[in-house]
């Protein structure tokens, strides 16, 4: 099996030879969160028109769009809805491909957007990634992202995302003592983060207290250990490295993009305390890019619940194993720590548009690494990581990237 | 979710009588029915196996906020049951709260309401469990 | 007393009776019962419509009954009972040859109960299965039809079950007495029975005492008229017509069933007869879990079983309003002992199991809100 393995992870190093460098030019989102004024259209749009100005581009210089959105036929009642961003942002008659992977949707459509321009197929992409949530009820998204999971099996059976995370939550507390304490500090260092992003939903430290004392969703998880319901879109343009750097001064590079699969119900997993889809990825980005976890300067990581930030940090080589809740409360993950953890304030601080998400967090690492994010702003951030992850960890991917 | 008759009629064996699949090439138990074993794929020869419906809770939680069609019975105890056949299942722990139950509490099988549409649709039954005594 | 492995033909004082020449070769192979485990209290309920709590339980004779659990609906308690009597009989599912499901709370109007049971015990397909109604006697009746089928030997074996989780309009009389529960019985050859069923009468009129039309969330009813002319005519008269056909009294039998509507009836009924109270009291049940309808009779006949030694005589008659009654006499093998080791959950368990709701819980479990 080991060798089995290794050939292929060879086999993958083989290809990135032959592969063009690929290079964001240029990166956009909307606010994240209510916007009750504001449709589908009118967040991607927004969203768009950002990043084509941030990389001085024209419309007739896109090649191909690609699309990252979860549930828009549960939450808007819309699919399609490639060909409808391509129509509204006037990029037709350009490919426009939807890719879905729950909420990592948004991080596929990045690795999408970059295996088309690495191929050599296109030269310059817009990767999007936008959802709209807030125009359905409370029980009807909770429904919708429900369908990450397994529909017959868990959701059929009353199960709801918490639910779920909670279900690992459970686990991880009697394997590894993480307390509830320790997942309340993943909330309150994200909040804190997100008061200094004006993108962010939430603008407002909370503190220990706040989120312990919080509406419990699915024990022991409550409100404040949970991501919100957000709308927002964030897109971002790859060019190949030479195009790259007619657009821009400050190119940021893709350095390594992979991506593994697990069982899609929870409780096939041999453990529920880790993320074997994030290790996988994790160790094969890292391979890719030739680098390890410990050079890595600046994380957005997958925290749709505070222990999936404390399992990422974990799954990612961060910390070892089963130190993530401890590592969170002594502020390893901190901003201008040993490494700085979803300093946008992460899915839980700056919101959680499922589909938008992925490629938000390739905008934040890639104001980081220009040096470009103010307040919360890494010193010296040179290797930034994305970590996306669809469902309880049926999908996961992962992207290095570093200032050229 | 709303599911048409057909969908609820296709899973009645696994959801009324547990019915899943043996690989008699790596003797593993899946639940519920799988066409192709996951670890043999071709070379593994899956034949139909029925679940005693006893096993113990793996992990648990108390759902508080409900998806649709759950508003009225929560919260709920809802479980990850590693069944003593072996494969894992998700389901609601009935006619207890979450502090009468741990880690490795025994459970027991029993037939309930999962789910129904509304006063006009079809009502959907199946497995949940109970703390065996 | 006649024992359990008594010779039908010769010796029977019924001779001339060919239905009994039939019967006899019938009993019970199995049986099991479910109560809910959530109970309201008499005086829980009283308190909300201002009556005098103490006054209720000893004019109704009923303390508590049982609710179901927001999840469980006649089909689950049928289910749950039919498989309790399975694990008792020890016989494969596979060999059940009818099922019928008497309840007057089926989950669908149109639709069978019965289909839900058979699959989730796994008896079907190669079977005949049909839901019953009549009140509360559905249950008995769907016994007597898996005697004819047995005794014909259409089948091996039949699954009569009495499944209801029935309704009280708030503040109505009923609201402390309509319950849940369900019993299930397989019946099979008197060789293998834990319980020969060694005849049965009925007695059958119109009489109008307790009805709902299918538009109608819950029952009405006529009152004082439930009693005399309905069930007290109709228990008696059945009760009668068997003692007569079996040529025996009271004082033959070690156990009395009635149905149970409430704690009264049953007691008045067994003066009327002649019955002792203590024959009477192992199988009234409806003090503590209330009325549970097409469940009643079954129940109270399995709370009998789960404790009469081989040899007892059980008299039984159930009451459907409408109106009937099904009387039977049933007697008590050897092949009881062993199968009780089997450890099935008994009626005693079952009522022991309970847990108290508020009247607001109360209102949520059985959905009375409008909005529910």
């Amino acid at each position: 099996m080991q060798n089995f393995k290794t050939s292929k992870l060879e086999t993958v190093y083989c290809v990135v030879v032959f592969m063009r460098r690929v290079a964001i030019v240029g990166v956009g989102m909307s606010k994240f969160g209510e916007h009750w004024e504001k449709g589908f259209r009118d967040l991607i749009i927004e969203a768009g028109v950002q990043a084509l100005q941030d990389g001085n581009l024209k419309g007739e210089e896109i090649d191909a769009l690609y699309g990252g959105t979860m549930a828009a036929g549960r939450l808007i009642g819309q699919e399609h809805i490639t060909a409808l961003i391509a129509d509204y942002m006037g990029l037709n008659p350009i490919p426009a491909t939807r890719v879905e992977a729950a909420c990592a949707s948004g991080g596929l459509a990045l690795r999408q957007g970059f295996m088309a321009v690495a191929s050599g197929l296109h030269d310059v992409v817009v990767v999007g990634g936008v959802e709209k949530m807030t125009d359905v009820s409370t029980a009807e998204v909770t429904t919708a992202l429900g369908g990450a999971g397994d529909q017959e099996w868990e959701l059929f059976m009353g199960a709801t995302f918490p639910s779920i995370y909670a279900l690992m939550a459970r686990r991880h507390m009697k394997e590894y003592g993480t307390s509830v304490e320790q997942m309340a500090a993943v909330s309150v260092k994200n909040h804190l983060n997100a008061a200094k992003n004006k993108f962010a939903q939430f603008q407002k430290p909370v503190t220990l207290e706040e989120v312990l004392e919080s509406k419990e969703v699915s024990s022991p998880l409550k409100v404040l250990d949970c991501s919100p319901i957000t709308d927002g879109a964030a897109v971002v343009i790859l060019a190949s490295l030479e195009k790259a750097k007619k657009y821009s001064d400050c190119p940021i590079e893709i350095i390594a993009s992979a991506q593994a699969s697990d069982t899609i119900a929870l409780h096939d997993r041999k453990s529920l305390t880790e993320l074997k889809a994030t290790q996988i990825a994790a160790r094969k980005a890292f391979q890719q890019a030739g680098v390890s976890a410990k050079d890595v300067d600046v994380a957005e990581v997958h925290d749709c619940f505070t222990i999936a930030e404390i399992m990422a940090i974990e799954d990612l080589g961060f910390v070892e194993k089963g130190k993530g809740g401890k590592a969170t409360e002594d502020g390893f993950t901190a901003l201008n720590s040993d490494v700085s953890v979803n300093t946008s304030g992460g899915l839980k601080g700056c919101g959680h548009p499922v589909g938008a998400t992925g490629v938000k967090q390739a905008v934040e690492i890639t104001w980081q690494l220009r040096g470009k994010a103010g307040e919360r702003q890494v010193k010296n951030a040179e290797l930034g990581l994305t970590h996306n992850v669809g469902g309880s960890g049926a999908t996961a991917v992962v992207h290095l990237f570093k200032k050229c | 979710m709303k599911s048409g008759s057909a969908l609820t009629w296709r899973l009645i064996p696994n959801r009324y009588r547990l019915i899943g699949s043996h690989c008699e090439t790596c003797k593993e138990n899946f639940f519920p029915t799988r066409p192709v074993c996951p670890s043999c794929r071709r070379k593994g020869k899956m034949v139909e196996k029925k679940f005693k419906g006893e096993g113990k809770i793996y992990s648990f939680t108390t759902v508080q906020v409900p998806p649709e069609g759950f508003e009225l019975e929560a919260p709920y105890v809802l479980a990850i049951v590693e069944l003593s056949e072996g494969p894992r299942v998700t389901a609601q722990v009935v006619d207890c709260s979450e502090n009468d139950l741990g880690f490795g509490t025994p459970v027991e099988m029993v037939f309930r309401k999962i789910q129904e549409e509304g006063k006009e649709g079809l009502i959907h039954y199946g497995f949940k469990f109970k703390i065996k005594k | 007393m006649l024992v359990a492995s008594f010779e039908c033909s010769e010796t029977s004082k019924l001779q001339n009776s060919k239905l009994f020449k039939v019967f006899c070769l019938v009993g019970i192979v199995g049986f099991g019962a479910c109560v809910p485990k959530y109970r309201i209290k008499a005086g829980e309920i009283a308190s909300v419509w201002g009556e005098d709590a103490r006054r209720i339980e000893d004019g109704l004779g009923i303390l508590e009954k049982s609710v179901p659990a927001l999840d469980e609906d006649a089909a689950t308690l049928a289910v749950e009972a039919s498989r309790n009597a399975l694990v008792y009989s020890g016989i494969s599912a596979k060999e059940i040859g009818a099922v019928f499901v008497g309840s007057e709370s089926h989950p669908y109007a149109v639709k069978p109960t019965a289909t839900i049971v058979a699959e989730a015990i796994g008896a079907a397909p190669n079977l005949t299965a049909a839901d019953l109604e009549f009140a509360c006697k559905a249950g008995t009746a769907g016994i007597q039809c898996c005697m004819g089928m047995v005794a014909s030997k259409m089948i091996k074996y039949g699954l009569a079950i009495g499944s209801d989780t029935s309704q009280g309009k708030p503040s109505d009389a009923l609201e402390y007495s309509a319950s849940a529960g369900a019993g299930a019985f397989i019946i099979g050859s008197d060789k293998e029975s834990v319980a020969v069923i060694e005849d049965t009468f009925s007695f059958t009129t119109d009489t109008p005492d307790f009805w709902r039309r299918p538009e109608a969330e819950f029952p009405s009813h006529g009152g004082r008229f439930t009693g005399k002319p309905a069930y007290f005519k109709h228990v008696t008269s059945a009760a009668k017509g068997l003692l007569e056909k079996t040529g025996t009294a009271p004082k033959d039998f070690d156990y009395v069933v009635f149905h149970q509507p409430n704690g009264k009836f049953p007691r008045m009924v067994a003066k009327m007869l002649g019955f002792e109270e203590a024959k009477l009291s192992p199988g009234l049940v409806t003090p503590v879990i209330g009325n549970t309808y097409s469940g009643a009779t079954m129940i109270g006949l399995a709370a009998v079983l789960d404790e009469a030694q081989p040899g007892a005589r059980i008299f039984v008659t159930s009451f459907g309003s409408g109106a009937g009654s099904d009387a039977f006499v049933i007697n008590v093998t050897d092949g009881i002992v062993e199968k009780r080791k089997k450890g099935v959950k008994t009626v005693k368990e079952y009522i022991e199991d309970k847990h108290y709701l508020s009247y607001a819980l109360y209102v949520k479990h059985r959905r009375k809100l409008k909005s529910l």
